[in-house]
């Protein structure tokens, strides 16, 4: 889709065309994904997926700020590149934690025997957290949703989820020790 | 799960309002220049002799170069709020502005008795007049980056200092009715580097307190 056509889309979004907006995001997808895929290496490539979508979300709850006078493509490869850098500084800064350890937790092989007893476990573990830093963690790190659905389903911003399940997890490995 | 996403956006699309940018920019501008003025005129107080002052071309001067800053500024400040938007044209008013304010200065500068050249560069309070008004331009500097937020900006440090551009510009201007000098020269040194530092300002702050 050129140019002219999306801006055309966007255009119609703006004025609350749901279709147009529904052809606009679904065409801005494949070339989002193979940005960020393209520019993430090593352990974050797998976080492309949930660039999309923080994209996909800045655009629409920040449409107001495109100027019909600019071309889309600018506006929605700024927004792509702002949310790519936010990434990068964050991992750079170390605050990022892999998206699956709890998950590599449930399902380590020698305690696989011990299913319900280690989600029990887990169970306990959140229970001592505030109840959205623990729907939190589920969402993202037991349930395997995007930080982006997760911020849709909870009304909360995509940064304040982060945020939450950074919090809860640094607060229960204070609690629980290591091994969470 | 990235379809899903699309249809639910799209479900819960709302027609947008036109000029919103502008509109949510509006309500910093007035809240900021009312505690402003009301910070100035309660710590500081207008000029005594501001009826008389009113005749003076200093004074207008004075009011006019601080204001067309903070229009710069608020434009600048417009520009930046949108993901990929450039600022090239309010830098360009604002160098204009400034040119036009410095050779205003020089002629200021010549034109005065050589008696008086020391005062219309110094005054009586160049050593407090940047300080005034970088503190009175801190509500609105506050005002201006917490709307901002709420947009999009994507070049955080240029947009905290379109930020300050603006809320010092303003802040100036509220200060200009408190300032009884009236040596272009002054203005020309001690009101620019008043804004200066309330850019700076923007531009650190907005490093951090810009993301969204």
């Amino acid at each position: 889709m050129d140019e002219k056509q999306l801006h055309g889309l966007m255009t119609a979004s703006l004025a609350g065309d749901a279709s147009a907006y529904r052809r606009l995001l679904g065409a801005l997808t494949p070339p989002l994904r193979s940005y960020f895929r393209r520019r993430l290496h090593a352990d974050l490539t797998n976080h492309a997926e949930d660039l999309v979508q923080e994209t996909l979300l800045a655009i629409h709850s920040r449409r107001m700020t495109f100027d019909p006078s600019q071309p889309v493509t600018v506006w929605v490869y700024a927004i792509a590149r702002y949310k790519l850098i936010d990434l990068l500084r964050q991992a750079r800064k170390g605050t990022h934690i892999p998206i699956d350890d709890i998950a590599e937790f449930i399902g380590d092989p020698s305690i696989e025997t011990e299913d319900a007893m280690a989600k029990r476990d887990v169970d306990t573990m959140l229970g001592t957290l505030p109840d959205h830093t623990a729907a939190a963690i589920r969402n993202v790190r037991l349930e395997g949703r995007s930080v982006a659905e997760t911020a849709m389903a909870t009304g909360l911003s995509a940064a304040s989820v982060k945020i939450a399940v950074h919090r809860g997890i640094k607060a229960l490995k204070k609690r629980f020790g290591e091994e969470v | 799960m990235t379809d899903e996403l699309i249809e639910r956006l799209s479900d819960s699309l709302r027609p947008t309002a036109r000029y919103g940018v502008q509109r949510r920019l509006l309500l910093p501008v007035v809240g900021g220049l009312v505690v402003t003025t009301f910070l100035m005129l309660m710590l500081l107080g207008p000029r005594p002799d501001i009826g008389s002052a009113a005749a003076t071309a200093s004074f207008w001067i004075k009011s006019g170069y601080t204001f067309a800053l903070a229009i710069a500024g608020t434009w600048a400040v417009e520009r930046l709020s949108r993901p990929g938007g450039s600022a090239r044209r309010p830098g360009l008013l604002t160098a204009l502005i400034v040119a036009a304010m410095a050779i205003i200065a020089v002629a200021g500068y010549d034109l005065a008795p050589p008696d008086m050249r020391e005062v219309v560069v110094w005054g009586s309070s160049a050593l407090v007049c940047p300080f005034l008004i970088a503190g009175l331009s801190v509500p609105l500097l506050a005002a201006i980056l917490a709307a901002m937020r709420r947009l999009a900006p994507t070049e955080l440090t240029r947009a905290g200092a379109a930020a300050g551009l603006m809320a010092g510009g303003f802040g100036a201007w509220v200060y200009s009715f408190h300032c009884p000098e009236n040596g272009l020269p002054f203005l020309a040194l001690w009101y620019s580097l008043g804004v200066v530092i309330v850019i700076a300002l923007g531009a650190i702050s907005g490093r951090s307190v810009l993301r969204w």
